[in-house]
């Protein structure tokens, strides 16, 4: 006699798992990766390697030594998501030892503390990034100059990114207009050929890999078009009141990590709120952080700092705002 | 065909599958022996009113619904009640169940077998509620819940439309669209007699847009009986249940707790009024039902089965190999049962019966929760299946009954949908379950 | 030196203005409480299991120290040495309790209760109980997913992988009894553990007639009543198919094992007969 399977309903299921939703996050990535090594050469390809591959080693470490559990979760792509966002994180002068432990933090400190995928509070790979630029502002700040095709081994030249260039204007008192012409244009700065973090500088490869985590299911809208939005409104606001004193909305959207921040890190679904409601409430509250940071903080840059701060309030904001109820008073 | 309507909130998109839509319906000879249950509607089992060694006709009253929800449930077959003990059914557990060996086909005196339809309805409102009643008729897309039930509006309740559900929103299932092609014209009396039994004068026939053939040949049958109209819905699932359909097709919200009647209206299947038609103006009982058989690797069909055949029988018949097949669905994929054995019986509430291999309907692996929030979008409720299952597993009733549990439809949506693969539906249930115990035990 | 002086005398002022007024706070909100449910909930084990009845360590001691009434309260988990050092506190007497200690009641392992179907879905026994008879057919018996297992908080009790039922750990089980409570089916009870851990018990609850028990699983209780005849000290009672053994009065004689048609009866800790020996499926850690 045979015997059948038992279960109760539904028996079918959609085709998407974890598993794929990562991999798809991964394949995203490329057309960032691709241009980072365009455009910063050998090194970028080599940290990028590596970052992966220590992020590997450290999830398997874990699980198979300190857990001691029989299933290992490195197959399932999250933690080559941490590595090559930490890679796309930091420039590419960077030590490689400084990435490895940075991603030691990542791996071990953000995420399998908490009991590994799924289960983490904050984005691994931001958290890993900040840990290094806490630790090593030197090195997480010297930013290597593009250089095309370059096949040499080692970065020499470097310059300021376009945000640290008007951050540090300004606070010599210069203006806006002059110092925006020592800013990259900004069709450089839509294609990539600016200095930065990794995989920040092109903001078409990041839309291309964010159409196609849209196209997929992996990500819905909501979080990227808020952040995004409420970044240009409120720049907008503040360049309206004083075009002297602060940069052009467009100039804050192509400038700096947003554009990764908003489609790759503040989407990452397991530190972001459930509902949809919550998620837009999240991308604004990410938007005006990084605004907040960028124009009156200490750092140039505030993107990875807003989207950890939000991602501390998204348990509040998964209690607090509930999806509108079927029949629900 | 005006424009497609649908329900705004939650939904999947499943596969649909229908693969035996284009079979017509073919019945299929009675077996030696028929198992019929006495629980098979919603509500208190039936009381069997027949002993061993018995004779009975086809149609003839075997066990009456005593209880308010309960129903009457007939002979499916002409022969000898050769015992009455329990007998595996689709609650997967053994009830009582009233086994009866066949003999050649003798129906019950005062039904009419003629195929001649019969147009003018004679019966008084009361009548057809009585008849409803006495020929067992429950609804037939799958929850099975008495239909003259469902037609007695409470005191100081008004229904103003009556919603015939031909949605048919599972996949695979064909049964009610090969009804609504083959018995059109039966619908719509038995429409037409619901009409009067709830005392409303505008029913409307929601139709998936997977079925255009049907929604084009009942529009232009309509077009003859005054107040029906036939409205084409998106595909989405799961339309065809009771509050989203009323939302796709009249735009009100049934509250929370609340049955269609709050907001005016009543729902019934297209099976069901059919069923009506044959129970009032041919005196028929509910006796037989269309099932579709299908599944991932079989031919499959719609068939027309007498109550209490063993779906074995079935599948001989549709010459379907059992070879492959893993798992036994009774009804359709996404709310359907699965069947330990073959041996199970069709009841009122058989709509389908699956057979699956295993890489269709095998559970996939179970990672963490990733918070994807992909359950809480797919919920037509508006629930958080995430939070609900993390009730569930720890225990916390209250918390679950907090975030509206028992709002739950059990459509099956966030399970589907889940990439993580985690059981969401299966700890829902668990705790409606307890939260129904818990508020039970409250009123005590 | 003049600054010493002045910052003693600034610390002293504030200390002494902070200490009066904590002094009639103090006075002002004093909790009353009978001192002796501190020194109770000492000498309790604090596993907080809840076996007692009562919401953890705490609620034992206040209400031991409420009603002084030791017939109605027992901690399972500190057994008759709490309780006689509870009674010491209370300055009552008590009687001792036998120790007991969770027994499963069913033997439908993977071999004397075939498989008819695969259960796929939520590990969980509730669940399971609600959607099919089980795995075997058999609508009373183990249903396999270890609610028991999850509910123990002293990891008394484990799930056997080959035979698909679980095991209590004599040594850690407590009687606390959550995993009675955690049994969707009610198959396990808390029986005596008897002399040296002997006891004898029909691991089977299953209520069907004979026939259709049978047919599930080979070692079901079939109700024929031998044992109830052969028992000589009338501890065996038979209702709805199904023997049930009194251990208040069974004296341990064995007669009900040896004339069991099915090895329903099991009897644990006692040493091997020279003949032959039926529960052999029988594993205990």
């Amino acid at each position: 006699m045979s015997t059948y399977i038992l279960s109760g309903s539904p028996h079918v299921h959609d085709t998407q798992d974890v598993k794929k939703i990562m991999w798809g996050v991964v394949y995203a990535l490329i057309p960032a990766f691709l241009v980072s090594v365009y455009f910063f050469g050998i090194p970028a390809l080599m940290l990028s390697l590596l970052a992966v591959a220590s992020c590997l080693l450290f999830e398997f470490l874990i699980q198979k030594y300190l857990f001691k559990s029989s299933e290992l979760t490195i197959t399932d792509g999250s933690a080559v998501i941490t590595g090559l966002l930490l890679a796309f994180n930091v420039p590419s002068s960077l030590p490689w030892w400084q990435i490895v432990v940075g991603s030691l933090v990542a791996i071990g400190a953000a995420k399998m503390t908490f009991g590994g995928l799924g289960k983490n509070p904050f984005n691994p790979a931001l958290v890993g990034r900040v840990f290094l630029l806490i630790s090593f502002p030197v090195d997480m700040t010297t930013w290597p100059k593009v250089s095309p095709l370059n096949t040499s081994l080692t970065d020499v030249i470097t310059g300021p990114t376009s945000l640290g260039i008007i951050k540090e204007g300004l606070m010599k008192g210069e203006s806006i207009g002059k110092l925006m012409q020592n800013v990259p244009t900004y069709t450089d700065m839509f294609v990539g050929n600016i200095g930065g973090s990794l995989g920040e500088i092109s903001a078409i490869a990041i839309l291309i890999g964010g159409i196609y985590m849209l196209v997929r299911k992996i990500i819905t809208w909501h979080i990227p078009v808020s952040y995004i939005l409420s970044v240009f409104v409120f720049t907008g606001i503040l360049w309206l009141i004083n075009p002297e004193k602060y940069a052009d909305p467009v100039f804050h959207l192509l400038a700096g990590g947003l554009m990764l921040g908003a489609v790759f890190m503040a989407t990452d679904m397991v530190t972001s709120p459930v509902n949809h409601k919550a998620q837009l409430i999240f991308g604004v509250g990410c938007g005006v952080l990084t605004v907040l940071i960028r124009v009156w903080g200490a750092y140039p840059e505030g993107v990875s700092f807003a989207i950890l701060i939000m991602n501390a309030a998204t348990p509040l904001l998964n209690n607090m705002v509930k999806p509108k109820r079927f029949g629900g008073a | 065909m005006n424009g497609l309507k649908t329900f705004p909130l939650g939904g999947v998109h499943p596969d649909d599958c229908k693969f035996t839509s284009q079979k017509s319906i073919v019945s299929i000879p009675i077996p030696e022996r028929v198992y019929i249950p006495v629980s098979q509607s919603l509500g208190a089992p039936s009381v069997p009113i027949v002993n061993k060694g018995d004779k009975v006709k086809t149609g003839q009253l075997i066990a009456k619904g005593e209880a308010f929800i309960s129903s009457n449930i007939h002979s499916s077959v002409t022969g000898e009640v050769e015992k009455i003990e329990d007998w595996i059914d689709t609650s997967g557990y053994k009830r009582k169940t009233i086994i009866i060996k066949t003999e050649p086909d003798v129906w019950e005196e005062g039904i009419d077998l003629s195929s001649e339809i019969k147009r003018e309805i004679t019966l008084s409102k009361e009548e057809i509620i009585q008849r409803i009643k006495d020929k067992g008729i429950v609804g037939l897309g799958g929850a099975t819940f008495p239909t003259h039930v469902k037609v007695s509006i409470p005191q100081g309740k008004k229904a103003e439309y009556l919603i015939i559900n031909g949605v048919e929103c599972e996949p695979y299932l064909t049964s009610d669209h090969r009804l609504m092609l083959e018995k059109g014209e039966e619908i719509l009396i038995g429409t037409q007699i619901l009409m009067k039994a709830i005392d409303v004068d505008q029913a409307i026939i929601g139709i998936e847009a997977n079925k255009p053939d049907a929604i084009e040949h009942l529009s232009k049958l309509a077009e003859k009986y005054k107040g029906i109209k036939v409205q084409g819905l998106k595909l989405k699932y799961p339309q065809g249940a009771e509050k989203q359909l009323i939302k796709a097709l009249v735009n009100r919200e049934v509250p929370s707790g609340k049955l269609p009647i709050e907001v005016g209206c009543v729902v019934q299947n297209v099976g069901t009024a059919f069923a009506v038609y044959e129970a009032v103006q041919k005196n028929k009982p509910l006796i037989n039902r269309v099932v579709t058989l299908s599944g991932n690797n079989i031919e499959g069909g719609n068939f027309m089965v007498r109550i209490g055949t063993p779906i074995q029988k079935l599948i001989d018949f549709c010459g379907a190999k059992l070879e492959n097949i893993d798992k036994i669905i009774n009804g359709g994929p996404m709310m359907g049962k699965a069947l330990v054995s073959t041996e199970v019986p069709v009841t009122k509430g058989t709509s389908g019966i699956l057979l699956f291999s295993a890489e269709v309907s095998s559970r996939m692996k179970v990672y963490n929760c990733v918070r994807c929030g992909k359950c809480v979008s797919a919920c037509p409720m508006g629930l958080e299946p995430i939070v609900l299952e993390k009730a569930a597993e720890v225990g916390n009733w209250d918390l679950a009954e907090k975030y509206h549990v028992l709002d739950c439809i059990e459509c099956g949506s966030c399970h589907y949908t889940c990439p993580a693969g985690r059981p969401l539906l299966d700890m829902i249930r668990l705790g409606k379950n307890k939260v129904n115990q818990i508020i039970r035990s409250r009123v005590k | 030196m003049s600054i010493i002086i002045y910052s003693l005398l600034a610390l002293g002022c504030v200390a002494l203005l902070f200490a009066t007024v904590i002094f009639f706070v103090d006075k002002k909100f004093k909790v009353v409480e009978d001192p002796r449910i501190d020194k109770v909930q000492e000498i309790l084990p604090g596993a907080n299991c809840g076996g007692c009845g009562y919401p953890g360590c705490r609620g034992f001691a206040e209400a031991i120290v409420k009603t002084g009434d030791f017939s109605a309260l027992f901690c399972p988990v500190g057994g008759n040495e709490v309780a006689k050092k509870a009674a010491v506190i209370m300055g009552v007497e008590v009687k001792e309790k036998a120790p007991r200690i969770a027994v499963v009641r069913c033997n439908g392992s993977y071999q004397n209760a075939p498989q008819k179907a695969r259960y796929e879905g939520a590990s969980s026994c509730a669940f399971a109980h609600m959607l099919f008879a089980g795995e075997s057919g058999c609508p009373y018996g183990c249903l396999g997913c270890g609610d028991c297992v999850s509910s123990c908080t002293f990891d008394a009790i484990f799930m056997n992988p080959e035979t698909g039922l679980p095991v209590v750990i004599e040594d850690k089980c407590t009687s606390c009894g959550a995993c009675v409570k955690a049994c969707p089916r009610g198959i396990i009870e808390l029986r005596n553990k008897g002399p040296k851990g002997k006891r004898i018990f029909v691991s089977c609850i299953n209520k069907e007639k004979g026939a259709v028990a049978r047919k599930n699983c080979a070692v079901a209780c079939i109700g024929c009543g031998k044992c109830v005849k052969v028992c000589p000290h009338e501890a065996i009672t038979l209702s709805d198919n199904l023997a049930y053994i009194d251990y208040e009065k069974c004296k341990l004689c064995r007669k009900c094992v040896s004339e069991c048609p099915t090895g329903a009866i099991l009897e644990i800790n006692f040493p091997p007969r020279k003949t032959d020996v039926k529960n052999t499926n029988e594993v205990e850690a």
